[in-house]
């Protein structure tokens, strides 16, 4: 890539939500910029999730619009384009990582081929180089080359979180979807990942938006974040800023509820 | 055979006429799954019932039918349909590959080389050749709907990973005119080249799934591999023990428990006619018929 675009790699409208009466989200909109890494952070119910669906195109929204500015630098509405545009875009431009690792691996087949998945369906043919690239994806994210004919079933969930950042990141992406990335795993591998995760992200320059409930998790990853409540966005602006001095009285009641260390 | 409690080939008009439009779309669209709603026969699934449906509508009374198991005409399975078909619709049968004109089979394909005047419709078990990679059948239409093939590399990846080489020795994954995903029924990959650029029309017929879908006459038919890791047809090392072939699928017989074993054509015709034409059947030495 030459230089650093100024257009906003994703553009969001007024993006709505509604489960038949009950409310989804409601008039979302924000720019994400190349290399921007955003958290969503709100309790649970206040739709967060949600958001994260239908920016990535598996969820079509009741209003508003979703931009995406292509690699050939043009900008295209992602509810607008063809389904398999927009599947060819999740598989390849984008990324999506999954809470529970065994929703976003196929369990029943090796490490190796997991991450070589997403290779093959854009057309790589050549067996010693994909798994090659499969052995550099691995040692990228700290796994064991020893362990690539294992299947996931035989990870720790630590290692399964990891090697589906792996599968996902292969295809050198441009915007990942993180949901709840480090839920579920204990504090000393939630370090890790972390760890690991801000140096992917910076090196790669990837676009990240990150949902989660954990304010330290925002903290160390984001640079920007988004608060919301009852399916709307509250409060927004840089991590360190929001937290270090909320206004909403909700952010206020979320960051003095952390307990301290 | 008097027999006028059947209508001609079992079915009655209506289901002959409702599988013939499904054939023609499936011809219309080589190697596509063609949904068609399977009538019960008096037969169990797995049997043979998708095979035996098609063969019912697209068969003539001058027609003359043949019927494989593992390419013999002599096991239950091909036996109990030829009368099945010679009772129901007074069709004349054979065992000879070039004198047939609907030859039904089973996991394999002849090796006498089939003619424009021929069909072979075959026996599908599971039609769809994604189903073990992706259980969702929403999920799986919807990649052959946008060719999205990645996964069935990932299968062939697997093999590779685990054995050195791709261990997939039947059912092996085609591409038919350069577009579907097929999964040629349960046949050795050592007859995947005899499905591409076939002169004989091919339809498969899976009764349990209600999938009918076909090749078409001089369809080109690739078998998926890699560009370090290319397809390979497998045969055993070996001669057929009976009529001395070195080009047929061999099939390998365990003749005791002492650990002796043979290797003999698996298609039985074949085998047949070569040992007639070898010095007045001088060689019919064996004691052994073909087959278990």
């Amino acid at each position: 890539m030459t230089g650093i675009d100024e257009n906003p790699l994703l553009t969001v409208e007024e993006l709505t939500k509604w489960y038949g009466r009950r409310l989804g989200c409601r008039d979302v909109s924000f720019d994400l910029y190349e290399g921007e890494v955003m958290a969503v952070v709100g309790e649970s119910g206040s739709g967060k999730s949600t958001l994260l669906q239908l920016l990535s195109g598996q969820m079509e929204p009741s209003g508003g619009r979703i931009f995406y500015r292509l690699r050939d630098g043009s900008t295209a509405d992602v509810w607008q384009m063809s389904e398999p545009m927009r599947r060819f875009l999740f598989r390849t431009d984008w990324g999506y990582v999954h809470q529970d690792a065994q929703l976003g691996l196929r369990m029943g087949i090796s490490a190796g081929g997991n991450v070589g998945e997403r290779l093959m369906a854009v057309g790589w043919r050549n067996y010693a180089a994909i798994r090659e690239s499969a052995l550099d994806w691995l040692n990228r994210v700290e796994i064991d080359e020893a362990r690539i004919d294992d299947t996931p079933r035989s990870y720790s969930g630590g290692m399964r979180q990891r090697l589906q950042i792996a599968r996902n990141l292969v295809t050198a992406p441009r915007l990942i979807f993180m949901d709840e990335p480090t839920g579920g795993l204990d504090v000393s591998v939630q370090a890790r990942l972390l760890d690991l995760l801000r140096r992917l992200v910076a090196d790669l320059n990837i676009a990240a938006i990150v949902v989660t409930h954990d304010l330290a998790v925002a903290r160390l990853l984001s640079n920007r974040i988004m608060v919301m409540k009852a399916g709307e966005v509250i409060e927004t602006g840089l991590t360190d800023q929001v937290l270090d001095d909320p206004c909403e009285p909700y952010t206020q009641l979320l960051v003095s509820s952390i307990l301290p260390a | 055979m008097t027999a006028p409690v059947y209508n001609f080939a079992y079915l009655d008009e209506q289901t002959k006429r409702m599988i013939r439009r499904a054939i023609l779309k499936a011809i219309a669209i080589p190697g596509y799954q063609v949904p068609f709603a399977s009538r019960e026969m008096p037969m169990p699934y797995g049997w043979g019932t998708g095979g035996v449906q098609v063969t019912a509508s697209i068969l003539g009374p001058d027609d003359v039918l043949k019927v494989i198991d593992q390419g013999s005409d002599d096991t239950t399975n091909a036996v109990s349909i030829r009368k099945f078909f010679s009772k129901t619709a007074s069709v004349r049968t054979t065992t000879a590959t070039n004198e047939a004109t609907v030859i039904q089979t089973r996991h394999r394909i002849p090796e006498t080389p089939l003619t424009e005047h021929q069909v072979l419709v075959y026996q599908v078990p599971i039609p769809e050749p994604l189903r073990f990679l992706e259980p969702r059948e929403t999920e799986t239409r919807r990649m052959h709907a946008l060719s999205e093939y990645g996964l069935m590399h990932v299968k062939l990846y697997e093999d590779i990973a685990r054995h050195g080489h791709i261990a997939t020795t039947y059912a092996y994954p085609v591409k038919v005119a350069e577009r579907y995903v097929m999964d040629p029924s349960p046949i050795p990959k050592f007859d995947n080249p005899k499905l591409s650029d076939c002169p004989a029309l091919q339809l498969f017929g899976a009764g349990r799934e209600k999938r009918i879908y076909a090749i078409p006459p001089y369809t080109k038919v690739v078998s998926l591999d890699f560009e370090d890791h290319p397809f390979e047809p497998y045969r055993h090392d070996a001669q057929c023990e009976l009529c001395g072939a070195t080009d047929s699928y061999l099939d390998e017989v365990i003749t005791d428990d002492a650990g002796n074993r043979m290797f003999v054509c698996s298609d039985t015709d074949y085998c047949d006619k070569r040992r007639a034409a070898m010095d007045g059947g001088q060689q019919a030495t064996a004691t052994m018929g073909h087959g278990p």
